[in-house]
């Protein structure tokens, strides 16, 4: 039997090692060499060790609520005419898919008998799912966030602080993502004899863009298996949207050889000629680079100084993009697209009255391209949306931009109080 | 070539000092008092920084040093511009230190023409690493420039090797674990390490990271060949000033030579 391209995600010819096409490697810091290494052999060994799969998924149907649902949206799919269906990542524990990869990766560092992990955080959701992960493994624990991002997602700083990690405020350069990971391979290489980095997304030198796509495959293919048993077919489109792009490779890696359209929905911001936007692929302002640790597509200038990103969504407001979903760019596997701040807000809004579910701004991008399409697919089509994660983290970014009344004012009697 | 100047530079003193400047901070005026002073103190050999959005190598004091060097509009033509200028000046060999992806984005054969024609003599990238290097290094070779590699304390036998036979022009060994700025502490294990790297090359070694005293330049004496020295001199200029940074220079240099 020949191997399916997600196996061959994990074959690499001598000397290409963690490069997909031309994406990937590992440009690090030669003290971290080892580091590097040794986590691409713990990485490698545990991907062959069957029981250590059988371990994860485990542990994921008693910890989160693995296997997350489909749902049929049935009012939505009567109004655009066509069958929608959302994969409920926003059903995992802490609330979205973030969780897998982070227990994954809590059960490897375990193997490999390190105390202590690090994190980045964008929204928050990485953050809080690996300070919840090293308090199950009883891991010490600190998470890097930029300072802007502190501000947008205190609720989660304060889940992550009452978990018992350390929260760092990240001043550096646009104080937002990027930094936050710069600033936790700053820790690494100085702590990496007994820390792991917990590195929340499928960037960052190699293994973690594999490592990642493997821990979130658990997404893809669970939803394959389901929507088969569903609808006694395979989906003809999948949407994901795309930050870093961790829940999108979970859910595209279960139907790369099938014949299913898939998605991916970047953050268009206020629209991808505002060079107000985060659409590293879709829009353009990015090309080919290298930095924090891999080669991609990055937003950055003639000079190859990065660019600032901007999304209503802290979580896909991200410079790069993951060097395998680059390369299935490349080959044409993926379509990339991007949904303005403003149509996520209106497709935030009418999954909430139409289904009664509360996206997060991330997954709502998805939701947004779909209802953008609908008008051009054939009447009748099954289309899958990875609703990565759940809205409630996004209570103060969302009532802000529906200029809530009752909630400002609610917010100045809070402060009020708290004075 | 590099290694025949410090190889002749060693014979008349036992231990060179490697300068560091990020360019473009805290101005281009204050980089070029730098090298006036450094060229008075008779410093061997200094690094110039190209500025990078992301600097995951480098500490608090030269993060912030990269980031407002940009923001005050440092790019890629002046920092060229800077190093041609300060060739012509200043007969110490100027390397290029800075991160990859504005290499990357210049391309390697541009980049070479580039640092050739700034009269640059080699470079030192500190996120790419030797296997992804050789295309660039190989360049740069039938340039005659130098491309320095890194040797770190936690390195295998094996790995050192490896970087032994891409390296050119000198080692630079990074001391300790972590980023730029931090003290290390120098110790026998350093000292060993030291031994370690040398039985593998027949190249100048250079210790940086955290080497900041006269003392530490004493303990170095014997066993490396240049003592690197980065955020030590960029503190005392901020928070001390020219005088007090030529004082400094000077009384290093002096503690090397003798």
């Amino acid at each position: 039997m020949s191997k399916s391209t997600f196996q061959e995600l994990f074959q690499f010819a001598k000397g290409r090692e963690g490069f997909f096409g031309e994406y990937g490697g590992a440009y690090i810091p030669e003290i971290l060499h080892e580091t590097i290494s040794e986590l691409a052999w713990a990485f490698n060994e545990a991907s062959r060790d069957t029981s250590f799969w059988n371990d994860y998924v485990k542990l994921m149907g008693s910890y989160s609520c693995r296997p997350t649902p489909i749902s049929h949206c049935e009012n939505l799919s009567r109004k655009y005419g066509v069958n929608i269906f959302l994969k409920r990542e926003d059903l995992n524990h802490t609330g979205a898919h973030k969780v897998n990869n982070v227990m994954g990766q809590g059960l490897l560092v375990r193997r490999m008998g390190k105390k202590r992990v690090i994190a980045e955080t964008g929204a928050g959701q990485h953050g809080v799912a690996t300070a919840t992960m090293a308090a199950r493994f009883g891991y010490d624990c600190t998470i890097y966030m930029g300072a802007v991002d502190v501000e947008r997602q205190r609720p989660n700083v304060f889940w992550m602080e009452q978990l018992g990690a350390q929260v760092v405020s990240v001043e550096d350069g646009t104080r937002t993502l990027k930094d936050a990971i710069n600033a936790a391979m700053r820790d690494w290489a100085g702590t990496m004899a007994d820390t792991h980095y917990v590195l929340g997304t499928v960037c960052g030198p190699h293994p973690f863009p594999l490592m990642v796509t493997y821990f979130q495959s658990i997404i893809g293919q669970e939803a394959r298996d389901q929507m088969l048993n569903l609808r006694g077919r395979l989906p003809n489109r999948i949407y994901a949207c795309v930050g870093g792009g961790s829940n999108a490779s979970g859910i595209f890696s279960g139907f790369l050889d099938d014949e299913v359209e898939l998605v991916g929905v970047e953050a268009g911001g206020l629209g991808l000629d505002s060079h107000r936007h985060a659409a590293r692929i879709a829009g353009k302002d990015a090309c080919p680079g290298v930095a924090q640790g891999y080669r991609t597509y990055f937003i950055q200038d003639h000079d190859g100084q990065m660019r600032e990103t901007h999304s209503i969504s802290a979580g896909l407001d991200y410079i790069g993009v993951g060097p395998i979903l680059a390369w299935l760019h490349d080959t044409g596997r993926i379509r990339f697209t991007a949904a303005t701040d403003n149509e996520v807000i209106d497709a935030f809004r009418i999954l909430v009255r139409q289904e009664g579910i509360i996206p997060a701004l991330e997954s709502s991008h998805a939701v947004a391209q779909v209802l953008k399409e609908a008008d051009s697919m054939s009447p009748g089509e099954d289309i899958l949306i990875n609703l990565s994660g759940r809205g409630d983290k996004d209570i103060f970014t969302i009532a802000e931009a529906l200029a809530d009344e009752k909630w400002k004012e609610f917010l100045r009697r809070k402060v009020g109080v708290a004075n | 070539m590099l290694e025949e100047y410090i190889k002749l530079k060693l014979q008349s003193q036992p231990l060179l000092l490697m300068m560091h400047t990020v360019v473009g901070y805290p101005s281009l005026e204050d980089n070029w008092r730098m090298l006036e002073c450094m060229c008075k103190a008779g410093i061997a050999l200094v690094e110039l920084q190209m500025p990078f959005s992301e600097p995951i190598a480098d500490g608090p004091v030269f993060v912030r040093a990269n980031q407002v060097a940009l923001q005050q509009g440092m790019n890629r033509d002046r920092y060229f511009e800077f190093m041609t200028r300060a060739n012509r000046e200043f007969k110490f060999p100027l390397l290029f230190m800075g991160y990859y992806n504005p290499v990357f984005r210049l391309g390697h054969a541009a980049f070479c023409r580039s640092l050739k024609a700034a009269g640059g003599r080699g470079y030192i990238i500190a996120d790419l690493p030797p296997e992804q290097a050789s295309e660039l290094d190989v360049m740069a070779g039938e340039m005659g420039l130098d491309p320095i590699h890194l040797m770190t304390p936690t390195n295998s036998e094996a790995r050192l090797r490896e970087i032994a036979e891409n390296a050119s022009g000198f080692v630079y060994c990074v001391a300790r674990k972590g980023v730029t700025g931090s003290k290390t502490e120098l110790g026998q294990d350093v000292i060993d390490y030291l031994e370690r790297c040398r039985r593998l090359t027949s190249l100048p070694i250079g210790l940086g990271f955290g080497i900041k005293t006269t003392d530490d330049l004493a303990l170095l004496k014997g066993h490396a060949d240049i003592a690197i020295i980065g955020t030590a001199c960029l503190d005392i200029w901020e928070k001390q000033g020219e005088t007090a940074y030529l004082e400094y220079l000077s009384l290093m240099q002096m503690a090397a030579a003798n």
